[in-house]
């Protein structure tokens, strides 16, 4: 039962890790980038590539994921995404569509459609004893990295002036911009930090989740229940419903496997239903 | 006028063709494949496979210079695998049909095969009923059953008196399952576990956890080649099953050649089933393995997939010199029933009932030898059938 | 560049000329015809999808549920004996209208993400109930072994797609007048109503849930026939029929045509598909590459999809369509 926990909550933090930048990006800019998951995945190849044929420490890696995922945000930020912020969703889509589309043919082009390899480093292999209870090094990684990223986030956007900013900006950008904010180039460090934390996350994730160029289309709608469950627009929103999905599904599959990937669509309908504005619903959002 | 890719040897095959003596018209061939999305690698080695007999036969099938048309359907989309067909058969009017990795692909082709009677040998798709479903059918490949009876059989002979079989919820798993099932109960085994998991799964923490609960002195395996093996055999190392002393089986497909590399050292020791290992030790494969390489450099390994295209090519050439050239559909067929001849794998035949392959199933380990992770063949079972006809 | 003005006479005779077009091309191409065919099913998928998305403003990336359902009745109708393809056509359209109201319940409340990910999860879980219920639907292997009788009793399937070309192009003709029919209705006016300002049409008293579960329902309903005139003309019905990839397929195709235009989903398909083939025959490997630019070069360049780009620059004397 512990274990089962213990599984749950690390799944659900690398959910989190990974879906908590798309969460500020459609709350902050109403932007639909289902192209998220490309960001992670560029993450996920800088980190290994950087590993495996530079030796490069994991530690390192895993920033310059974030900073690779962050600059390639930045770049498209500004050529493509900041003249589609006033667009109709629709054609967010198409354009974010577009934009998978072209990932996932330029890394088959430079890394082959199969799998690329990855070794967790020594250190975060295997399990360790705790309270009689065996547990992963690697899913304790992840929680701890999940809780640390979360706990700097809620500093950002709480206690710093560029967090007051932001929060001023998705409560009334109109208002926000008219007492001086200058709300593009808050978009465009928003954009590019929420790309960096996909990347980050892309990272992370390659200890349990295959890297292949595919991954953005596999995983966009995980990302997309835990920020729609959450509520899109906060960071702890999206907490609790990666903690609850992580848990449901590790749970389900253990005690109910024949349930399989239904438990998890029913739980995400039912919460939709109940709540549907998000688990921490943002105020002024429709 | 569609443009559609040919392979450049082709193009050159016709060009020299000009000249020849008797005008032999070129033979077409249609290769269904999938060439984009995530599962590319089918398209890439069927390609490999093709283009490595037709280097090695001057380009000629039959005495005929051949011209392989080559077309994407993007991993399972049967509705495009059919339109495809068709219009390889009315437009580009091809003789015979090849490729189809996915079995929904196989079915939808195998209405075109009989309605234009045209000669289609399955390069991969692994559902027991596809050569029933047509007379214009062979398969070159393997089906899921033939690989995993075996495994159980073995595992039988070997002492092992119960298993957890764990396969992917889809139509291939349950084909596993159901053979896997039959053989080991039907040898006084007992299944006493099973878990489906679904295809899309990212995490396998729940199900392994699971087994180690039920403590059981075997696990079989069954997943689609790709990310879902390595992402169980990572969970199962971490979590110390080894050490627990479960032991672990599975069908080849978690040791693809493909993907064995990226798989890394989780998957060292495991015990598997399957037609073709990179690391097959007769003459003719080494020369296969050799050549492979020396076309295509070291970053591609050719699997099954590779083999099978490469064997494909033999079988239409062998049969075609039994017809003497003509391509009529009832003749090629009657020419393939029954073909036997080495292949890289190991000696195969098309059973001439059924038009299925049959063929020697080997169990592996999973070893490194020069530093390179290869499956090592150290047992057999001779001239297996596809237990899913042998039943009926 | 200046727009064009267009007098109704001169709309509606551009309108015969398209379907005279699409018409002729049994004769101008009859190499491809199944290409043809299975772009007006899409076609016509997309206008369905039009009808609630685009009019109704459902934002929804699960209608292939509807589409997978009706092409499973019409599979598993002909598989089990009775292939008349126009009964068959019926009952899809019965099973996926009634699939879409009683849906429709779950999806008239909430935000436009909370919809959005209801119909998500709604059609995966069809997906992987037609999965399970593999005895039944095939699963992953597809539904085999569909006999349907020639269309009137007269004309067979053939290789060469011609019946399925003549009896698709006759089904979506009429399904799409159907649509248009009802979208100029009051009904579909009190639709636009809806969708424009929906806290107006609720203080008229217009009974704005009523109205979209209706439009949800009988969009559903003409996106089953779409889905069984595919299996028909295929006689096989493939699980990627009901699947979170064909929804969002469809979704592409439609947004690149226009949504809330009549032709929007017909103009859509055409394009998509036929690109995406020419790019599939250029480059089997990396056609997603070239398409992904076209994608992106099509919003970059104009708002609004096909028929958003072509409403700018012609102009109809008529004041609203």
């Amino acid at each position: 039962m512990g274990i089962v926990l213990f599984d749950g909550v690390a799944y659900g933090m690398l959910l989190f890790l990974m879906a908590v930048g798309l969460s500020i990006t459609m709350g902050l800019m109403n932007f639909v980038n289902l192209a998220h998951g490309s960001f992670a995945v560029v993450g996920g190849y800088a980190a290994a590539v950087l590993m495996n044929r530079l030796g490069v420490p994991y530690g390192l890696a895993l920033v310059a994921a974030f900073v690779a995922a962050a600059l390639l945000g930045a770049v498209l930020e500004v050529v493509f995404y900041r003249r589609l912020y006033r667009a109709h969703p629709l054609d967010q889509v198409l354009l974010s569509i577009g934009v998978v589309f072209v990932s996932i043919a330029v890394l088959t082009y430079f890394f082959g459609p199969t799998m690329l390899p990855f070794h967790l480093p020594p250190a975060l292999q295997g399990q360790f004893s705790f309270a009689g209870v065996e547990l992963g090094r690697y899913r304790l990684f992840l929680i701890v990295c999940g809780v640390a990223t979360l706990v700097l986030l809620l500093q950002l956007m709480n206690r710093t002036r560029y967090g007051a900013m932001v929060r001023a900006a998705v409560d009334n950008q109109r208002v926000a911009g008219g007492t001086g904010i200058h709300v593009q180039r808050l978009f465009f460090l928003t954009f590019s930090l929420g790309c960096g934390l996909a990347g980050l996350g892309g990272a992370l994730s390659l200890g349990m989740l295959g890297l292949e160029p595919s991954f953005p289309l596999k995983y966009l709608v995980y990302f997309l229940i835990v920020v729609c469950v959450g509520g899109a627009g906060t960071v702890t929103g999206p907490f609790i419903a990666a903690l609850l999905v992580g848990v449901v599904d590790v749970a389900g599959k253990y005690y109910l496997p024949e349930a399989g990937v239904f438990l998890i669509y029913v739980f995400m309908i039912g919460m939709l239903l109940l709540r549907p504005n998000g688990i921490v619903p943002k105020k002024g959002l429709a | 006028m569609k443009m559609t890719k040919r392979t450049l040897l082709a193009v050159a095959a016709l060009a020299c063709v000009a000249g020849a003596a008797h005008a032999q018209d070129a033979l077409k061939i249609g290769l269904i494949g999938t060439y984009s999305g995530p599962y590319a690698d089918y398209g890439r080695q069927f390609d490999a496979g093709v283009a490595l007999y037709l280097k090695e036969h001057g380009n000629k099938i039959a005495g005929r210079p051949v011209e392989v048309i080559k077309k994407d359907t993007a991993g399972p989309a049967p509705d495009a695998a059919k339109r495809i067909a068709q219009e390889l058969v009315v437009r580009d009017k091809v003789q015979i049909l090849t490729g189809l990795d996915f079995s929904p692909n196989a079915y939808a082709v195998a209405a075109v095969a009989t309605q234009a009677k045209i000669p289609t040998v399955v390069m991969n798709a692994s559902s027991s009923a596809i050569t029933t479903s047509s007379p214009y059918v062979a398969r070159l490949s393997f089906t899921v059953q033939q690989v995993s009876d075996p495994m159980a059989r073995w595992m039988l002979r070997n002492g092992t008196k119960e298993a957890y079989v764990v396969v992917a919820d889809y139509a291939s798993g349950t084909d596993s399952l159901t053979a896997f099932k039959k053989a080991f109960e039907g040898g006084g085994g007992k299944v006493v576990g099973e878990l489906r998991t679904p295809m899309n799964n990212p995490d396998f923490s729940a199900y392994v956890q699971r087994i180690k609960d039920a403590k059981p002195q075997s696990v079989f395996f069954f997943f689609p080649s790709g990310v879902m093996p390595p992402a169980f055999l990572k969970v199962w190392k971490e979590r110390g099953m080894d050490e627990a002393g479960i032991k672990l089986y599975a069908t080849g497909e978690a040791t693809d050649d493909s993907y064995l590399d990226a798989t890394g050292d989780v998957a060292l020791g495991l015990v598997t089933s399957h037609h073709y290992s990179y690391a097959h030790p007769s003459a003719k494969n080494q020369k296969f393995v050799k050549d492979f390489e020396a076309q295509f450099g070291t970053g591609l390994r050719p699997s099954y997939f590779a083999v099978t295209a490469y064997d494909a090519m033999a079988a239409i050439d062998l049969a075609l010199k039994k017809t003497g050239g003509n391509a009529d559909g009832d003749k090629v067929m009657d020419a393939l029933k029954g073909l036997a001849f080495e292949s890289p794998r190991g000696p195969i035949e098309i059973d001439a009932a059924t038009r299925d392959i049959v063929q020697t199933v080997y169990i592996r380990k999973t070893e490194k030898v020069n530093g390179k992770l290869v499956n090592v063949e150290f047992d057999k079972f001779d001239r297996v059938k596809d237990p899913a006809k042998e039943a009926k | 560049m200046k727009a064009i003005t267009l007098s109704p006479g001169q709309l509606r005779a551009a309108e015969i000329a398209f379907w005279l077009l699409l018409a002729a091309s049994y004769f101008i191409a009859p190499n491809h015809l199944t290409l043809l065919s299975q772009i007006l099913i899409f076609g016509l998928f997309a206008v369905a999808l039009d009808m609630a998305l685009g009019y109704a403003g459902i934002l929804t990336v699960g209608h292939a549920a509807f589409f997978g359902a009706g092409a499973y009745t019409a599979g598993l109708l002909a598989k089990h004996g009775w292939g008349e393809p126009f009964s068959g056509l019926l009952a899809a359209l019965v099973v996926a209208g009634v699939l879409g109201y009683l849906l429709s319940y779950l999806i008239v409340r909430g935000a436009d993400l909370t919809r959005l990910m209801i119909t998500i999860g709604v059609c995966v879980l069809l997906a992987e109930l037609a999965n399970r219920l593999s005895g039944i639907t095939g699963g992953t292997d597809g539904l085999q072994g569909m006999e349907v009788k020639p269309v009137l009793g007269l004309f067979a399937f053939d290789l060469f797609g011609k019946t399925a070309f003549v009896y698709a192009f006759a089904v979506v003709l009429a399904m799409f007048l159907l649509v248009r029919l009802v979208l100029r209705s009051p009904f579909g006016l009190a639709l636009r109503g809806i969708h424009d300002n929906r806290k107006r049409m609720l203080a008229i008293g217009a009974p704005v849930e009523a109205r979209l579960r209706m439009a949800y329902a009988f969009s559903a309903a003409v996106a089953g026939v779409a889905g069984a005139l595919l299996a028909q003309t295929t006689q096989f019905v493939g699980i990627e029929s009901i699947g979170f990839n064909r929804s969002a397929e469809i979704l592409i195709i439609l947004v690149l045509g226009g949504t809330g235009r009549l032709y929007g989903g017909l103009v859509g398909a055409i394009v998509y598909m036929l690109v995406h083939d020419g790019f599939a025959d250029m480059n089997p490997e990396y056609w997603m590459f070239w398409l992904g630019i076209f994608l992106i070069a099509a919003v970059m360049l104009g708002r609004g999809g096909i028929m958003g780009a072509l409403s700018r620059r012609i102009r109809t004397r008529e004041q609203a369509r």
